[in-house]
């Protein structure tokens, strides 16, 4: 019996070394280790010998069993190692096959860089006032400090509306005079906001000139608003927005509503002021005009220009977008050719 | 304007480089687009900026000279050549073989006393080929010309690049060359740069040489030198030759007229001609060129009048000059040969018989100056080139009767209102140098400079005789302005303190006339501008002045020690801009159309021959379009999104656009329209980018990826309230697929597929199997409904329940019914529906659909029993069948 036990033994030892895959594993741990498996059909039987063999018998045939158990587990681990190695193996792809595509939507140019100017100016405490599109002659000229007839309205080529008086806005300065009188509580408290909108120019449409086009205006009315405020808050601006290393510069210009006024150049984005065509080998580009605000303007919007003084200044995002990309034709803008905007 | 160096250097002494002197000017206000080099090599830009070589052609020094022809010799070989003996300042005369036929006249003339003086270019020199095109170059060297050999070149303004004359070599006939000598470099003689400068309305001031002049005197501290203004008037006094009378001094402040007889009208002088060139003119003949160059010298334009035929039209009696407003009906044919229908404001120079011209801005035809010829000639009259041209067109006129050459000159030189002025250039939509500059304020006080001016210079290039004295009409005599100017005001406005020193120094370069006051400057304004205003505007007027010539570089940064005013909340903008973050994050791109368009274009959203679904209002229409396809303002964004996406077909086929804009309504009673914010979305194509992992999901989109689109949104922007799908008939849309988005009860816009036959109308095509899905939502209606607040559900603790229900119902039962009998039914326990499967066809009846829905059943405090859940279940059940004669499905 304890021979038999022994042989048994010995050959599912043997048995083992040969089992190469979970399934012939199964199948051994069946036959000598399962319910019915002939270690344990012997362990079962030990109750059927003399009762001196009992004890030693049953001694050895748990032994078996313990061993048969640990080399079993070697066997199974072993097994699973090289399994998962084959696996891992088999399981190789070609890594340079393109991806799924993911669908992405994005935001347009202008409003990218809208949000950008926008977010500048909030951090500086100038918040966003809307305006209307269709104005009247008035608010975008009047008021402004543009009379009727003025020439300097031949800074601005016009769209008329059929009813009278009534125009598309030609810039988003009439927005100062709404913001002062709806913000202003009759000329009593400072007003400072940013006044983005589109605005409408009769011109031919060309890679230089849209008859549609962004602005931003911005207006600081206080009782200590100074012309080195407004450069020291446009610098501000510039350099947040074109970064520390570019260089202004500010020269005389003319616009009605403001006194004085100013243009605001920058260092050529494209080539960092050394000359090209882009800003016609000057080394600058233009990015603002500015100015003081006309005391007049002040006293349309209910401030009595002896106390209160103020500064405003235009921009013109799709430029500026234009000046940082490299774009030469403003007509991309309104085109919205995906090949243009899924660029952005 | 074109400003050449040589002209403005008669009136200021420029001791900078004339790339710092533009620098100077730009900062000032007065910007230079360009410089024009005229045979001197281009300057040292500023340090850090590398400039393009420049394509105009350098006078080498030693190369291209003054020469002095001592006397013209024929070719022995050939009639068409002579041999031009050329004085360069050497030792010998140069001997040149030239064709020139304007040295003809001097062949075999012997020596030459004064020699003819001519620029004269040595072998090797570098100049433009005269019979080459496109500014050629060439080099000189030597060859023989019919026998004779030849090294040098005396040269015609083709070949040094100053015109495209090759008729004959340049004779420099004036006086004022005599002073260089033979051999000095042509650069000294002839070389010159000229600034364009960019004139801002504001700048009438500078509108001229002196104007100019005076700027760069108070920018560097250099004297002004005033032309002479002293006449030899030696004719019968005028007094009686000729009478004024101003009807509208308002519109015409001042009228002076002078009189020259006995002119001979002839080209003007060489250095004359040459001005009006650089500066952009054509010379015509002494009379007329004499006025432009006093217009382009001391910016007071200025009109001659034939004086005989005043005369005639007088009956022969002395004319009397009448400034009017037109009769009604009243015409005026001007220079150009336009006949024009006058408005009631268009102030007129007449005389009894009628009207003569239009004031201040275009001569009429009969009283011209007329040289004998056919030629149109008008000092104001001519055309003003477009500021970027650098060459003023000729006028363009049909001079149909002309007389003999005129011999007795009037001379106006006049003031006119300079809003009237640009008001009559508009209606009567003409155009002039002298148009433009009285249209931005030429002051009264420059009329008499311009006229003494101009008629001395008549006398001394045509010959004739001036009459004693002029006649000045100045009715209305200008106001000195005195503006007060607090020294803290400056200060207050500027940021800083300029010493006081300084602000005087400043605006006394600029002419003004300054009292000290101590803490305050009394300020006169010159009679030569019309630009600064009194009072609280006078002052920042200046401020402006000291603060340019100042320098706005030199002023320091600050920051604003203002208080910050108080800040708010834009609701409505951070709105918009969520619902521009969600469109994107749901993959779809943002595009700007345009806001303009037609009612035609428009119309194309609603199929031929059906009623429109789209608001009936009136547009906001353009007076004054500029192109046929933008002459409204939209009332809808999908009309332009349809066009963008037709123009995106013809590359993409995949497009998934949105746009957030402004519509504009107009609305009874009420000046302005309204303006609501729109979204528009547009999804057409695969539903999915192509992979190489094959199609699957490559079918086309319809309506419900618009709709998921949709859902999608309203899910992320937080809206509080109830959305309905209501089944909608819109013309725009193809019958049964569209629907109004309603937000608590509010229509909030229609989504659905696009008509088949408005699609084809927008060049999308009528394929039904590439359906284009569009929405139009109210952004107002959608944000109303977002919660500014909202809770955030804990995750649940308690395990879920899942069941799966089907349920057969007639195909007509709405889902969205079936889902809410459901909800109901379900209770609190219901956590949520999700629909997973819709079904017709065998082995469920004809006019049946199944309906499968996955249901989650949840309480929030304890674990669900079986019982419960089968409780609700029937409930649900039971509710279908009673309410929607549902069926469950075995």
């Amino acid at each position: 019996m304890l021979e038999e036990l022994e042989a048994t033994y010995a050959q599912a030892l043997d048995e083992l070394k040969d089992v190469r895959d979970s399934a012939a594993l199964k199948e051994w741990e069946r036959r000598y280790l399962g319910k019915k498996g002939v270690i344990t059909l012997a362990l079962r039987s030990t109750g059927q010998l003399p009762p001196e063999e009992r004890a030693n018998f049953g001694k050895r045939v748990n032994t078996i069993k313990n061993e048969l158990s640990a080399a079993f587990a070697e066997r199974e681990e072993a097994v699973r190692q090289h399994e998962l190695a084959r696996m891992l193996e088999e399981g190789e792809i070609d890594v340079t096959l393109p991806g799924r595509p993911v669908a992405l939507g994005g935001l347009h140019p202008s409003t990218q860089t809208l949000r950008r100017i926008a977010a500048i100016w909030a951090e500086m405490g100038f918040q966003v006032y809307s305006s209307p599109d269709v104005e009247t002659d008035d608010y975008n000229f009047t008021l402004l400090n543009i009379p009727p007839h003025h020439p300097a309205r031949d800074m601005w080529d016009t769209f008329h509306t059929t009813t009278p008086g009534v125009l598309l806005r030609t810039h988003t300065s009439p927005g100062q005079i709404r913001a002062m009188h709806e913000l202003g509580a009759g000329g009593t408290q400072p007003v400072r906001v940013i006044l983005p909108g589109m605005c409408y120019r009769y011109e031919q449409i060309s890679a230089r000139s849209e008859i549609q086009f962004n602005q931003v205006e911005g207006l600081a009315v206080g009782r200590n608003i100074r012309l080195t405020d407004l450069k020291g808050t446009i610098a501000e601006f510039a350099r947040r927005l074109f970064g520390p290393e570019k260089r202004l510069r500010f020269r005389g210009s003319y616009f009605p509503f403001t006194e004085p006024s100013m243009e605001v150049d920058v260092d050529c984005i494209l080539c960092g002021g050394k000359g090209c065509p882009v800003c016609k080998y000057t080394g600058w580009l233009e990015i603002a005009g500015c100015g003081m605000v006309h005391p007049v303007v002040l006293e349309n919007g209910g401030y009595d220009p002896t106390e209160w003084s103020g500064f405003a200044f235009g921009l013109g995002p799709e430029r500026i977008t234009m000046q940082m990309h490299g774009i030469q034709d403003i007509r991309y803008f309104w085109a919205n050719d995906l090949r243009f905007l899924e660029q952005f | 304007m074109r400003v050449p160096l040589s002209w403005l250097k008669d009136y200021v002494d420029i001791t900078i480089s004339v790339e710092e002197l533009a620098e100077r000017l730009t900062l000032a206000g007065l910007e230079v687009t360009s410089i024009e080099y005229i045979g001197i090599p281009q300057g040292e830009p500023r340090p850090g900026l590398v400039l393009p070589p420049s394509t105009h052609l350098v006078w080498d020094r030693e190369k291209i000279v003054l020469g002095a022809i001592r006397e013209v010799k024929a070719h022995p070989n050939a009639d068409r050549l002579v041999l031009a003996m050329v004085d360069y300042g050497g030792d010998e005369l140069e001997q040149c073989v030239t064709g020139a036929p304007n040295l003809f006249p001097y062949k075999d003339k012997g020596p030459l006393d004064p020699p003819l003086l001519a620029p004269f270019a040595h072998e090797g020199a570098e100049v433009i080929d005269g019979h080459g095109e496109n500014g050629a170059r060439m080099i000189l060297k030597e060859r023989v010309l019919r026998g004779i050999p030849n090294r040098s070149m005396v040269c015609s303004e083709k070949e040094l690049g100053l015109s495209d004359d090759h008729e004959g070599i340049l004779l420099l006939e004036d006086e004022r060359y005599r002073a260089f000598a033979p051999g000095t470099p042509l650069q000294d003689v002839l070389g010159d740069a000229i600034l364009d400068i960019d004139m801002l309305p504001n700048i009438a001031r500078a509108y001229s040489i002196l104007g100019v002049a005076r700027e760069v005197a108070a920018l560097t501290g250099a004297t002004l030198r005033y032309p002479p203004l002293d006449v030899v008037m030696k004719g019968p006094p005028i007094a009686g030759q000729v009478q004024i009378a101003i009807v509208e001094p308002e519109l015409n402040p001042r009228f002076t007229l002078a009189l020259i007889r006995d002119v001979t009208i002839r080209p003007s002088p060489q250095w004359l001609q040459r001005r009006l060139k650089l500066a952009g003119m054509r010379p015509i003949n002494n009379i007329v060129d004499a006025t432009n160059y006093v217009m382009l010298e001391l910016g007071q334009p200025l009109h001659a009048f034939d004086y005989d035929v005043l005369v005639e039209r007088a009956g022969g009696d002395a004319p009397t000059i009448i400034t009017r407003l037109p009769e009604p009906g009243e015409r005026l044919t001007t220079l150009d040969g336009e006949e024009h229908v006058l408005d009631d404001f268009n102030i007129l120079v007449a005389d009894t018989k009628g009207a003569l011209s239009l004031g201040g801005v275009m001569g009429g035809l009969e009283s011209e100056v007329r040289d004998g010829s056919e030629q149109v000639l008008d000092a104001v009259g001519i055309v003003a080139g477009e500021p970027d041209n650098d060459e003023v067109p000729p006028p363009t006129g049909k001079a149909s009767v002309r007389g003999p050459a005129t011999r007795n000159v009037l001379l106006e030189a006049a003031a006119w209102n300079f809003i009237n002025i640009r008001r009559t250039m508009q209606s009567q939509k003409m155009s002039s140098e002298a148009g433009m500059r009285f249209s931005r304020g030429v002051h009264p006080a420059m009329a008499e400079r311009g006229l003494r001016r101009c008629i001395e210079l008549m006398r001394q290039i045509s010959g004739g005789v001036v009459a004693q004295g002029i006649i000045d009409a100045y009715p209305l005599p200008a106001p000195v302005i005195q503006v007060d100017l607090p020294l803290s005001e400056v200060s207050r406005l500027l940021g800083i303190t300029i010493p006081k020193d300084e602000v005087v120094r400043i605006l006394r370069g600029l002419e003004f006339s300054v009292e000290d006051r101590g803490d305050s400057l009394l300020v006169t304004v010159p009679d030569h501008r019309l630009d600064i205003g009194t009072g609280l505007t006078g002052r920042s007027d200046l401020v402006e002045e000291i603060a340019r010539v100042y320098g706005y570089d030199r002023l320091p940064n600050t920051i604003i020690q203002d208080a910050l005013p108080p800040q708010w909340a834009n609701v409505a903008l951070e709105r918009e801009e969520l619902v521009r973050d969600v469109l994107a994050k749901a993959g779809l791109r943002e595009i700007v159309t345009y806001r303009l368009t037609t009612p035609e274009q428009e119309a194309l959203l609603t199929p031929p021959g059906q009623p429109s679904s789209w608001p009936q209002v009136p547009y906001v229409t353009l007076a004054n379009p500029i192109t046929a396809d933008k002459t409204a303002m939209r009332h809808t964004l999908l009309a332009g999104m349809l066009a963008v996406a037709a123009a995106n077909a013809r590359h993409t086929d995949r497009q998934r656009l949105f746009e957030v804009g402004r519509v504009y309504l107009p609305v009874e009673g009420q000046t302005l329209p309204d303006e609501p914010t729109h979204i528009g979305l547009l999804l057409t194509g695969p539903r999915d980018l192509p992979s190489w992992q094959g199609d699957d999901r490559r079918g086309p989109v319809d309506f419900f990826d618009l709709k998921g689109v949709i859902e999608a949104m309203i899910r992320d922007l937080r809206l509080s309230g109830e959305v309905v799908y209501r089944p909608v008939e819109h013309s725009t849309f193809h019958p049964g697929r569209a629907a109004e988005l309603v937000i608590d009860g509010r229509v909030a816009g229609v989504l659905g597929e696009v008509h088949p036959l408005v699609r084809e109308a927008f060049g999308l095509g009528l394929d039904l199997g590439k359906p284009v899905l569009a929405a139009e939502l109210d952004l107002d209606a959608l944000a109303a409904g977002i919660a500014p607040l909202r809770h955030i559900a804990p995750v649940p603790t308690q395990p879920a329940v899942y069941q799966d229900i089907a349920l057969v119902v007639d195909r007509t039962v709405p889902a969205a019914d079936v889902e809410a009998v459901i909800r109901e039914a379900g209770g609190e326990l219901l956590e949520a529906v999700r629909l997973f499967d819709v079904y017709e066809g065998d082995p469920i009846p004809p006019g049946k659909k199944s309906l499968a829905y996955s249901l989650t059943y949840r309480a929030p405090d304890r674990t669900l029993t079986d019982q419960e859940v089968a409780r609700v279940h029937d409930r649900i059940v039971r509710a279908a069948e009673k309410r929607l004669d549902a069926a469950l499905r075995a």
